[in-house]
C-alpha cells in the first residue's frame, strides 16, 4: 500500500513538472513572455509555486498516512494528546519564515517594475465599450483597433479560424528592444488592458490616467483581452501588438500618416455604387453586425433592425448619415472612427441590402458636409446637436 | 453527568390544516424552526445559483454563442455569485446557527426570538426581488456579483435600484442575525462554560458575527452610494463631479474580504466539530484554534486591496496589502495542522460527514495554495480577472464553505430529524461531488494561466479543451446534487430510530439530548463538566 | 414558550452592537473624504490639489523634466479639445504657461469639467497649478470656442528620479439637464 502511494506521488510530480515546463504557448501555465517584466513574473510564479507543492507534499503526505493508519477498522486505540504549545509556534513561525522568503524576490520584481526611464514610444491606450483607441503621441497617428473576427464565426456560421477572438483591424505596432510607455485611460466604465506575453494587465479607469512600460525583446505578434468586465461585449475587444524591427516601425508609422491623407482625400473623391456596396459590406460586417447582426435584423428590443427600419429606407437619408455619425440613445457615435468614404459606404450598404432597395447611393462629400450642420437624429430628448465633429486623426 | 432537559415533550404549537401549518411557521420563534426554514430556504436556492452556473457552463461547452446572448450571460454571471453568496451560504450557515448553538450551549432559545423571526422572513422577499430583476425591462444586473462603478451606476439597467433594494434587506437580516447570535453566545452560556469551553463552531459564530456587524453596513453604505449616484445626482464614484470609481472598489472590498471570511469561519467551525467525532480524539489545540480564528478575522479588515493590484496602486499600497494578505497564511495553516493532528493517531471511521470534513481539508488547502499564489502582487498581473482566479475562489467555498455545509447537514440532521440518512447514498454523493468538483474547478487553473480572462461567454480556441472538461464536472455536480435532496426528503419519511448520542465520537451539548431534541429544549440550565466536551 | 431571561438582560449589549452597526454605516460615508484627503497628503492617485501661489520658489537648474500634455473626451462628447502645446522641457520651480483649445461643437450651449490625472501618480502633488481651466466648470455657447489656459510648476522637491511626467485631462459632459433623463 505505502509502495503504491509512493508510486502516486512520484507520477504526480513528474506530471506537475512536465507540465509547468510546458512550451510558451502552453494550455497549462503562464508563457514566459518577452519582456523583462514577464519573465521576472514568470520566474516569480513559477518558485512560489514549487514552494507551494513542496508544503502540499508534506501536509497531505502525513494526512494519507493518517488516513490508512489510523483507522478503527484496523483495531487502533486513539491517543490522547490534544494541545502543544510548543508544536504550534513551531508550525507558526515556519511558515512565517517561509512567507518572508517568498517576499523579498516579490517585493524585489515590483520595485523593478517602477522604472521611471525615459521612453522611446509613448502610446495613449483608451480603453472603450468594446475597442481600444491608441494615440501615439510623438508620432501624431491615432486610431482605433476592433475585433475583426467574423460575425458568421461568432454565431457558429463559419467554421473558427486560428486566431478566433484574437484579431483586430487594426494593430499596435512597436518596435523591438526599445522601451515602450503606455498611458492608460477609460473612455467610460473600466476596462483593463492585458496582453500575457508582456506581462502587462493595467486597469483603464475613465477619468484617471495610469502608466505601465514594456521593453519587448523579441519580434512577433502577441495578443491579449479585455481583462475587466465592461458591459455586453467585454470577450469581443480583444488587443494585438506586432513587435517589429525599428526600420520596419518607421516604415509603419510613415505609412499610418499616409493612410490618414489618403482617407481624408477619398472625401472629394466619386464612387460607383458597386465599390460604394462592396466597402459598406465589409465596413458593415466589421463594424455594425455585431450589435445590428448579419441579416440585419437586429437583436430586439435592445438593438434595432436595419431591415426595413425607417431610418433606412425613410427620408431623408441625411438622418441615416447623422446617427451614424453622432450616435443615437444607446448607439455610440462612430464619426471619430470611421472616414466618410466608409460611412458612405455603409450607408449605400444599408440602404439597399436586406431587402431595403431604395437605390440611393451617398457619397463621401455628402458625408463630410453633415459632419458641418446641425444633424437631424430624431432623439427623443433634447441631448447633444453636434454640428462640428472633426476627425479622431488630428495632427500633433 | 448532564441532566437531560426536564420539559414536556411536546411538539410544535400545530393543529390539522393548512392554516396551521402556515401559521407555526410564518410566527415562529423557535430556533429550532427557524433554523430549519433557513436551511430549506438555502437549499432551494441551491438549486437555483446551480442552474445559473450550469446555464454558463452550457454557454461555455465550446467557444461560439450557441445558448444565450452576451448580456443575458452577464446576467447568469452576477446572479449566480449574488444567490450563491447572499441566498445559500449566508443563511446555510446562519441556519446551522440557529439549530446548534443555542444547543450547544445549553441555552433555551436564541437571545431576541422575534428577531429571529424578522431576520428569517426578510429572505425569501428580498430573494423573490432580487430575482424578480431578471425579468424587468433592460433585465437584471449583468455587472457581477461585485458590481464596480461606473459600469453598475450609469451604465446599468434599471432594475439595479431594485436589486439594490433586495440588498440592503438582506444585510438587513445579516446584522439582525449577528446581533442575536452575539447576545445569545454573550448572555445565555450555560454556568459553567467560559468563553473558552464552547465548542469550537460556537467561537467560529461569534467571531463571524461580530465579522457581520462591522461591514455589512459598510456594503450598505456602498450600495447607498451607487443609489446615489445613480439617482441623485451625486458624484461618489463619477469622475466628472470629483469622484473616482476606485474609491467604489475600495468601499466595497473592505466589506467584500471580510465578508468571504464570514463565508468561510462557520465552516472552519463545522469542520472542527465533524474532525474530532470521528477521529474519536480532541481537537487538537483548542486555543490555537480560537486565536487563529480570531487572528484571520483580524487580518481580514486589512488585506482588501489584494482584489485591487491592477488599478494602479501606489507601490508602499502594493506592498503593504502583499505582506498582509501572506500573513493570513500563518494562522490559516495553523488551523489545518491542527485538523490533521486531531485526526493523526486517532482511530477514524468514514462515514459521509467525516468524508466531506477530510475533502474540505484537502481542497480547502488547494485553494488556500492558489490563494498565496495570488498575493503576489507581480503574479497577480497575471492572475487577475482570469480563470486562475475563478479556480481559487471555487475551490475554497465549494469544496471549502459548500463541503463543510454539506458536512455538518450529514452529521446533525439525525439529530435534527431523529432519523438516519441512507449512508450507501450519501457516500455515492460524496464521491460524485468530490470528483465532480475537481473536474469543474482544476482545469481552470490552468485555463487562468493560459490567458484566459473571467466573464466572458465565448473564448479563444486554445482553452476550449479545459472548458469542455469544466462544462461536463458542473453537470455531474449538478446532478449529484439531487441524490442529497433525495436522501433528506426519504430519511425524513422512516421513523424515527436515532438514539441521543448519534456518534459514537460525538461530544456537546447536542448529543445529550434527543434526537430529534425537544420542541423547549434546555428550559433549565444544564449542569455539566464542559472540560470534557472541547 | 421557553424559559428565557427577560429580554432587558440584553439590554447594553444590544445598545453597543447596534451602535457599532450604525457606526460602521457612517464609517462607509466617512470613507469618502477619508480616501480624498489620503490621496491627497500620501499623493496618490494622480489627483493634483487646488490653485496655489507661486511664492518663495527656487528654480532647480540643475536638471529639466518633461510634461506631457493629453486629453481624452469622456463618452467622445462633441467637442474639440486638445493641448496646443504637447510637451515641454523645464526646471522644476520654473513657471510654465500652457494652452489648451476648446470648441463647443453643438447647436447650444455645454457645460464641461475638465478632470486632472497625473502620472506617475506621485508626481502629482509636486503638480502646482496657479491657474486652471480645471478649477471650475467651463461653459461655452453653442459654435465658440476658446483657448483656455494652464499657469503651473514643478514643485522642486519632485523625487530626482522622475523624468516624465504626464497631465492628462479628461472632459466630462456635466450640462445641467432640463429635461428628465430617460432611463
Amino acid at each position: 500500500m505505502q509502495a503504491l502511494i509512493k508510486r502516486w506521488i512520484i507520477s504526480g510530480l513528474l506530471l506537475i513538472t512536465q507540465v509547468a515546463n510546458a512550451t510558451p504557448e502552453s494550455r497549462f501555465n503562464m508563457p514566459r513572455g518577452v519582456t523583462p517584466i514577464s519573465n521576472a513574473i514568470y520566474d516569480l510564479h513559477m518558485a512560489i509555486f514549487w514552494i507551494c507543492v513542496a508544503i502540499g507534499v508534506i501536509v497531505f503526505s502525513v494526512m494519507i498516512y493518517s488516513l490508512i493508519n489510523h483507522r478503527k477498522s484496523l483495531g487502533v486505540k486513539p491517543a490522547t494528546f490534544h494541545e502543544s504549545v510548543k508544536v504550534e509556534i513551531l508550525w507558526a513561525i515556519v511558515p512565517f519564515f517561509i512567507l518572508v522568503v517568498m517576499a523579498i524576490p516579490a517585493t524585489r520584481v515590483l520595485i523593478h517594475m517602477e522604472d521611471t526611464k525615459q521612453a522611446d514610444v509613448t502610446i495613449k491606450v483608451t480603453g472603450y465599450q468594446w475597442k481600444w483607441q491608441y494615440e501615439y503621441l510623438d508620432e501624431g497617428i491615432s486610431f482605433y483597433s476592433s475585433l475583426a473576427t467574423p460575425i458568421e464565426e461568432i454565431h457558429n456560421k463559419a467554421k473558427k479560424n486560428e486566431h478566433y477572438l484574437l484579431d483586430v483591424d487594426h494593430e499596435m505596432v512597436v518596435p523591438v528592444g526599445k522601451k515602450v510607455r503606455l498611458l492608460v485611460t477609460a473612455n467610460d466604465v473600466i476596462h483593463s488592458w492585458w496582453v500575457p506575453q508582456l506581462g502587462i494587465k493595467r486597469d483603464a479607469i475613465p477619468g484617471f490616467i495610469h502608466e505601465s512600460w514594456m521593453r519587448i525583446s523579441k519580434a512577433g505578434v502577441y495578443r491579449g483581452q479585455c481583462a475587466e468586465l465592461c458591459g455586453i461585449n467585454h470577450g469581443y475587444m480583444p488587443i494585438v501588438v506586432r513587435a517589429v524591427s525599428e526600420k520596419d516601425y518607421e516604415a509603419w508609422v510613415k505609412k499610418e500618416r499616409d493612410d490618414i491623407t489618403a482617407a481624408e482625400a477619398l472625401a472629394t473623391k466619386t464612387f460607383s455604387a458597386k465599390e460604394l456596396m462592396e466597402k459598406g459590406k465589409s465596413v458593415y460586417e466589421n463594424v455594425c453586425a455585431v450589435c445590428h447582426q448579419i441579416n440585419g435584423l437586429g437583436i430586439l428590443p435592445v438593438y434595432p433592425a436595419i431591415k426595413g427600419s425607417s431610418v433606412s429606407v425613410g427620408k431623408p437619408h441625411s438622418r441615416h448619415i447623422d446617427i451614424i455619425l453622432h450616435g443615437r440613445n444607446a448607439m455610440p457615435a462612430f464619426g471619430a472612427q470611421l472616414n466618410d468614404f466608409e460611412i458612405a459606404a455603409v450607408v449605400t450598404y444599408e440602404r439597399n441590402a436586406f431587402d431595403n432597395n431604395t437605390g440611393d447611393v451617398i457619397q463621401p462629400s455628402e458625408v463630410k458636409a453633415r459632419r458641418n450642420v446641425k444633424p437631424n437624429v430624431n432623439q427623443k430628448t433634447a441631448k447633444k446637436k453636434p454640428i462640428n465633429h472633426h476627425h479622431h486623426h488630428h495632427a500633433s | 453527568m448532564s441532566e437531560h432537559a426536564i420539559d414536556s415533550h411536546h411538539g410544535a404549537p400545530q393543529s390539522k390544516g393548512i392554516v396551521s401549518f402556515l401559521a407555526r411557521w410564518l410566527f415562529t420563534t423557535n430556533h429550532k424552526d427557524i433554523g430549519t426554514l433557513y436551511l430549506w430556504l438555502s437549499f432551494i436556492m441551491f438549486f437555483v445559483g446551480g442552474a445559473m452556473a450550469l446555464v454558463i457552463r452550457l454557454e461555455l461547452f465550446q467557444p461560439g454563442l450557441q445558448f444565450v446572448d452576451p448580456n443575458y450571460y452577464n446576467m447568469m454571471v452576477t446572479m449566480h455569485g449574488l444567490v450563491m453568496v447572499f441566498g445559500v451560504v449566508m443563511p446555510a450557515f446562519v441556519g446551522f446557527a440557529n439549530w446548534q448553538v443555542p444547543l450547544m450551549i445549553g441555552a433555551p432559545d436564541m437571545a431576541l426570538p422575534r428577531l429571529n423571526n424578522w431576520s428569517f422572513w426578510i429572505l425569501p422577499f428580498a430573494i423573490s426581488l432580487l430575482s424578480s430583476t431578471m425579468f424587468m425591462q433592460g433585465g437584471g444586473p449583468n455587472f457581477g456579483w461585485t458590481m464596480y462603478a461606473p459600469l453598475s451606476t450609469k451604465y446599468a439597467p434599471p432594475s439595479t435600484d431594485f436589486m439594490i433594494f433586495s440588498i440592503h434587506l438582506l444585510g438587513l437580516s445579516s446584522i439582525m442575525g449577528a446581533i442575536n447570535i452575539i447576545a445569545t453566545i454573550l448572555n445565555l452560556r450555560a454556568p459553567g462554560m467560559t468563553l473558552m469551553k464552547m465548542p469550537m463552531f460556537v467561537w467560529t459564530w461569534l467571531i463571524t458575527a461580530f465579522l457581520l456587524l462591522a461591514v455589512i453596513p459598510v456594503f450598505a453604505g456602498a450600495i447607498t452610494m451607487m443609489l446615489f449616484d445613480r439617482n441623485f445626482g451625486t458624484s461618489f464614484f463619477n469622475a466628472a463631479g470629483g469622484g473616482d470609481p476606485v474609491l467604489y472598489q475600495h468601499i466595497f472590498w473592505f466589506f467584500g474580504h471580510p465578508e468571504v471570511y464570514i463565508l468561510i469561519l462557520p465552516a472552519f467551525g463545522v469542520i472542527s466539530q465533524v474532525i474530532p467525532t470521528f477521529a474519536r480524539k480532541r481537537l487538537f489545540g483548542y486555543h490555537f484554534m480560537v486565536y487563529a480564528t480570531a487572528s484571520i478575522a483580524f487580518l481580514s479588515f486589512i488585506v482588501w486591496a489584494h482584489h485591487m493590484f491592477t488599478t494602479g496602486l501606489v507601490l508602499s499600497a502594493s506592498l503593504f496589502f502583499m505582506y498582509m494578505t501572506m500573513l493570513i497564511a500563518v494562522p490559516t495553516g495553523v488551523k489545518v495542522f491542527n485538523w490533521v493532528s486531531t485526526m493523526f493517531r486517532g482511530a477514524m471511521t468514514f462515514e459521509t460527514p467525516m468524508l466531506f470534513a477530510i475533502a474540505f481539508v484537502f481542497l480547502f488547502t488547494i485553494g488556500g495554495f492558489s490563494g498565496l499564489m495570488l498575493a503576489i502582487v507581480p503574479a497577480d498581473y497575471q492572475y487577475q480577472d482570469t480563470y486562475f482566479v475563478v479556480a481559487h475562489f471555487h475551490y475554497v467555498l465549494v469544496s471549502g464553505a459548500i463541503y463543510a455545509l454539506m458536512s455538518g447537514v450529514y452529521y446533525w440532521f439525525p439529530k435534527w430529524s431523529g432519523r438516519w440518512y441512507n449512508e450507501t447514498l450519501g457516500k455515492w454523493h460524496f464521491w460524485l461531488t468530490v470528483i465532480s468538483t475537481n473536474i469543474t474547478f482544476f482545469p481552470m487553473h490552468f485555463m487562468g494561466l493560459a490567458g484566459m480572462p473571467r466573464r466572458i461567454p465565448d473564448y479563444a480556441l486554445q482553452f476550449t479543451d479545459f472548458n469542455m472538461i469544466a462544462t461536463v464536472g458542473a453537470f455531474i455536480f449538478g446532478f449529484a446534487q439531487l441524490i442529497m435532496l433525495y436522501n433528506i426528503v426519504a430519511s425524513l419519511r422512516k421513523p424515527k430510530t436515532v438514539d441521543d448520542q448519534v456518534w459514537e465520537g460525538a461530544r456537546g451539548l447536542e448529543w445529550t439530548v434527543s434526537s430529534p431534541p425537544p420542541y423547549h429544549s434546555f428550559t433549565k440550565p444544564p449542569v455539566a463538566n464542559f472540560d470534557d466536551m472541547i | 414558550m421557553s424559559d428565557l431571561p427577560p429580554p432587558n438582560v440584553h439590554r447594553k449589549l444590544l445598545w453597543l452592537v447596534g451602535f457599532v452597526a450604525i457606526g460602521m454605516f457612517s464609517f462607509a460615508f466617512a470613507l469618502v473624504p477619508i480616501y480624498n484627503v489620503m490621496c491627497k497628503q500620501l499623493g496618490i492617485n494622480g489627483k493634483t490639489g487646488g490653485a496655489t501661489t507661486y511664492e518663495h520658489v527656487t528654480v532647480d537648474n540643475d536638471r529639466t523634466v518633461e510634461v506631457q500634455f493629453i486629453v481624452t473626451k469622456n463618452e467622445q462628447i462633441p467637442w474639440h479639445f486638445k493641448p496646443n502645446t504637447h510637451h515641454v522641457t523645464l526646471h522644476p520651480g520654473q513657471l510654465k504657461k500652457v494652452t489648451y483649445f476648446a470648441s463647443n461643437d453643438t447647436a447650444g450651449p455645454m457645460t464641461v469639467q475638465a478632470i486632472p490625472s497625473v502620472t506617475p501618480a506621485i508626481a502629482a502633488k509636486y503638480l502646482k497649478k496657479i491657474e486652471c481651466f480645471c478649477f471650475q466648470k467651463q461653459t461655452l455657447a453653442g459654435g465658440k470656442s476658446a483657448n483656455m489656459p494652464l499657469i503651473f510648476h514643478l514643485d522642486p522637491h519632485l523625487p530626482k528620479s522622475i523624468k516624465t511626467v504626464t497631465l492628462s485631462y479628461t472632459l466630462f459632459d456635466v450640462t445641467p439637464k432640463k429635461e428628465s433623463r430617460e432611463s
